[in-house]
């Protein structure tokens, strides 16, 4: 038989107990966990990657603070930040489940070698021993993690060992079972660097792939595109995997909108909470306070307490100026810089730029090469601030992704949060974590590879409990492989029609299509081009033409494997897309302005909207059905 | 575009089990050209993509002949300036070079450890493996206390 080839993959069949996908913080914090609850146990376990764990997932560049860290704080009051932050909408449970468990995280990445700042006198104190943490904010301590992943990454390598670590494989699909559709039995992806496909079987699955990036038209369009503010290669999969499985989502329409410097995306939080920067509109003027009034207009500021508002409403207190032709938005670092230097030696103001350059440097390098190359130096220069476009997650100041079962062990906790497995969804056997828990934000880095650890340990318990239980795939091996290489098919089929390779009336290139969902979106879900303003019309077009394009979207074409990883990505991306426009259409209401806008529904409805949106997706029909599920409140106010 | 090779310095890691660049790109972007086919020079890396380039920088700092470097997004960034890290196992140096020639230079630590020993089972060689069920419980033992009358029922 002749060798594999373009278009002719090798099948690759496994059978496993537990399937971790995904690579970042929450598998790299499941891989740490799950091996040593299963010590001793015979579990087949493997991690597959689709990119190098050493830079994989949104930590791949470095951070320059962990934002959650306990430390003197108790984690009811981690609840209330959250609850403040995401306009009173949050499950309790999982989140106080986070603010408990996450400072033993911590504690792990520092014994491994990760670079934490101490306080005067602490500098060479483990925050185990004491230790006092730098702090940039009530929860955030400030790191040297440039290296941040690449630590947490070889750790997990050597817990789960190379030989049951898969990089360079994509997983696109997650396939019901065929005796019980409420459950899932196995995953289906692609090398991207050999013709292979991959057909994996299991009792269990951790899908953790990030949140959605690039799914509205971003605000630079060439090659400036790629400087997305979060990881530009986080494609909606673990939600769009986890939907078409039948998994519960929950809070899809929430987003997350950063207002970060302007076209670097580099992080403003320790200019503002450590350096004491300030920001002004083009007047000069303070513009939180000349509209602070705003939050009492549409009940937006319910859940304001003084200078504690929820991110988006911070957004919203700069929009207003940028509606009204009061931009730009300047954050003034001279001044900041300068006050500090005024009690300073010459050492400590040296120390102090360093400080300031290192924060970029560990994280959004590119904000550094705009500052070099439009000579701006902060001690010296303003900068800009911008809002930028929106992005979908779970774990930063955000809560959209999937309904998973919760801790048991909390009081006061509504019985149907919790069915028997910590972090697992509402299909049997598909876990997540990280940006996949939605109504649980403000986890970050620590917490996202902390939700990976309890959800290893639940897996463990549900591998060891279906002992006996056989996956059998819903699809045949044959349909499978139709599907995943559809786009490559697409291309082989129809390339010599015409004599330019990406024009063709048979297919569209991934490129094509990511620009036309992106368009969509932009326009008429809320992008930057309405200023985040939508309406129950605009959402009409959109899922009209939303529909064409998934429609269109079998017309992919792959003319090799790099395509076929994007041609995957961005279905991914229309599925997460499709969700948070149907959930936006169901909350009739605006919960998060400064996020986003529905013009028709200005006022923040708690009387009818201080609930859980979840919604589930049926493949076949290609249907959704959404409904409102009570908020409870655990934690006092 | 944003990240590039530079002809001079690229031997496409003849000798070494695998690409540098090629591996460890969270994106894919960065391949070998192994016959110069798609850039007329054989047996270098490329950046097939650079829209879709994060400026991440993996790729830079993995290199072993320093042959990657930025040339920051064209459609926003004045030409001119460099931002480029030199990466050792506990340290990173980093050179700044401004568009009007300024020059500034910083070193940060990396990590405290030596390069491959972080351990998950350093100094946790034993636990309560029958607490498999409790919620409150991970395996290095380490819950924060909880002020448990925060409670509405508590």
């Amino acid at each position: 038989m002749a060798g594999y080839e373009f278009g002719n993959p090798e099948v690759v069949e496994e059978e496993l107990d537990v399937l971790i996908i995904g690579g970042g913080m929450a598998a790299c914090g499941a891989a740490v966990e799950i091996m040593r609850w299963s010590e001793g146990l015979d579990l087949k376990i493997k991690l597959v990657d689709k990119a190098a764990m050493d830079r994989s997932g949104a930590v791949a560049q470095g951070l320059s603070a962990i934002n959650t860290y306990m430390g003197d704080n108790d984690p009811a009051d981690y609840v209330r930040m959250v609850r403040t932050d995401l306009m009173g909408i949050i499950r309790e449970d999982l989140v106080y489940d986070v603010g408990r468990h996450v400072d033993g995280s911590v504690h792990l990445f520092e014994h491994w070698g990760l670079p934490i700042w101490k306080r005067p006198g602490d500098e060479d104190k483990p925050l185990t021993g004491g230790g006092k943490p730098v702090r940039s904010g009530k929860w955030q301590i400030m790191i040297n993690g440039e290296s941040y992943k690449w630590i947490v990454a070889e750790a997990a390598k050597k817990s789960l060992g190379t030989e049951n670590i898969q990089e360079h494989v994509f997983i696109v699909k997650l396939v019901n079972d065929k005796n019980d559709p409420s459950r899932v039995a196995g995953a289906v992806g692609f090398s991207v660097r050999e013709d292979k496909v991959y057909i994996y079987k299991f009792k269990c699955c951790l899908l953790v792939c990030g949140g959605a990036v690039n799914v509205f038209r971003p605000r630079s369009v060439g090659e400036g595109q790629g400087r997305a503010w979060y990881p530009v290669w986080n494609a909606g999969s673990t939600y769009a995997m986890a939907l078409e499985a039948g998994a519960e989502g929950t809070m899809l329409e929430n987003r997350f909108v950063p207002a970060r410097f302007k076209d670097g995306y580099g992080p403003v939080g320790a200019w503002f909470l450590l350096f004491k920067a300030k920001s002004m509109n083009a007047n000069g003027e303070d513009y939180q306070a000349k509209n602070a009034h705003l939050l009492k207009e549409h009940n937006y500021g319910t859940y304001a307490q003084g200078h504690s508002m929820g991110t988006c409403l911070r957004n919203h207190l700069m929009m207003e100026e940028l509606r009204n032709g009061e931009g730009p938005i300047i954050m003034d670092t001279p001044s900041a810089l300068a006050k500090l230097a005024e009690t300073m030696t010459p050492k400590e103001i040296k120390h102090l730029e360093a400080e300031a350059w290192e924060d970029f440097l560990d994280m959004t390098i590119g904000q550094c090469g705009i500052w070099a190359g439009e000579n701006i130096e902060p001690d010296k220069e303003v900068s800009e601030l911008m809002p930028t476009e929106p992005y979908l997650l779970g774990s930063h100041a955000g809560c959209a992704g999937l309904w998973v079962s919760g801790p048991t062990d909390i009081p006061g906790v509504p019985e149907d949060w919790s069915w028997g497995y910590r972090g697992m969804t509402t299909i049997t056997g598909l876990f997540t974590a990280g940006d996949g828990v939605g109504a649980s934000g403000h986890k970050f880095s620590s917490g996202s590879f902390t939700e990976g650890r309890l959800a290893a340990k639940s897996m463990v318990k549900f591998a060891l409990d279906n002992k006996d239980w056989q996956p059998e795939l819903e699809d045949s091996v044959e349909d499978l492989l139709e599907e995943i290489y559809r786009p490559v098919r697409n291309f082989l089929e129809r390339k010599d029609y015409t004599t330019a390779i990406d024009v063709n009336p048979h297919y569209v290139t991934p490129r094509m299509l990511q620009f036309r969902l992106q368009k969509i979106m932009d326009e008429y879900v809320a992008g930057v081009s309405t200023m985040y303003q939508t309406n129950a019309k605009y959402l009409e077009i959109a899922e009209r033409k939303l529909g064409m394009l998934k429609e269109d979207s079998l017309k992919t074409r792959a003319k090799d494997l790099h395509e076929l990883l994007r041609a995957w990505e961005n279905y991914h991306r229309i599925i997460a897309a499709e969700a948070h426009m149907k959930h936006i259409q169901f909350r009739e209401e605006t919960r998060y302005p400064g996020y986003y806008y529905r013009a028709d529904y200005r006022d923040l409805d708690d009387e009818n909207w201080r609930v859980f949106v979840n919604s589930t997706y049926d493949r076949k029909t290609k249907q959704w059905s959404l409904r409102k599920v009570p908020y409870v409140q655990l934690i006092k106010d | 575009m944003p990240t590039f090779v530079r002809t001079d310095k690229c031997d496409g890691c003849k000798g070494r089990d695998k690409t540098a660049c090629m591996y460890i790109c969270p994106h894919d972007l960065m391949k070998l050209d192994k016959d110069g086919s798609d850039t007329g020079h054989a047996m270098k890396a490329w950046n097939q993509e650079p829209e879709q380039c994060w400026e991440c920088y993996a790729c830079v700092k993995v290199c072993p002949h320093q042959a990657i470097e930025c040339r920051h997004y064209a459609d926003i960034v004045p030409l001119g300036a460099s931002v480029q890290p030199l990466r050792g196992t506990d340290s990173i140096m980093w050179t700044i070079k401004f568009r009007n020639g300024n020059m500034k230079r910083f070193k940060f630590p990396i990590r405290t450890t030596p390069e491959g020993s972080a351990d998950p089972r350093a100094g946790i060689s034993d636990f309560d493996k029958s607490k498999l069920e409790a919620p409150d419980y991970l395996f290095n033992d380490d819950l924060h206390a909880c002020d448990m009358s925060q409670f509405g029922q508590g």
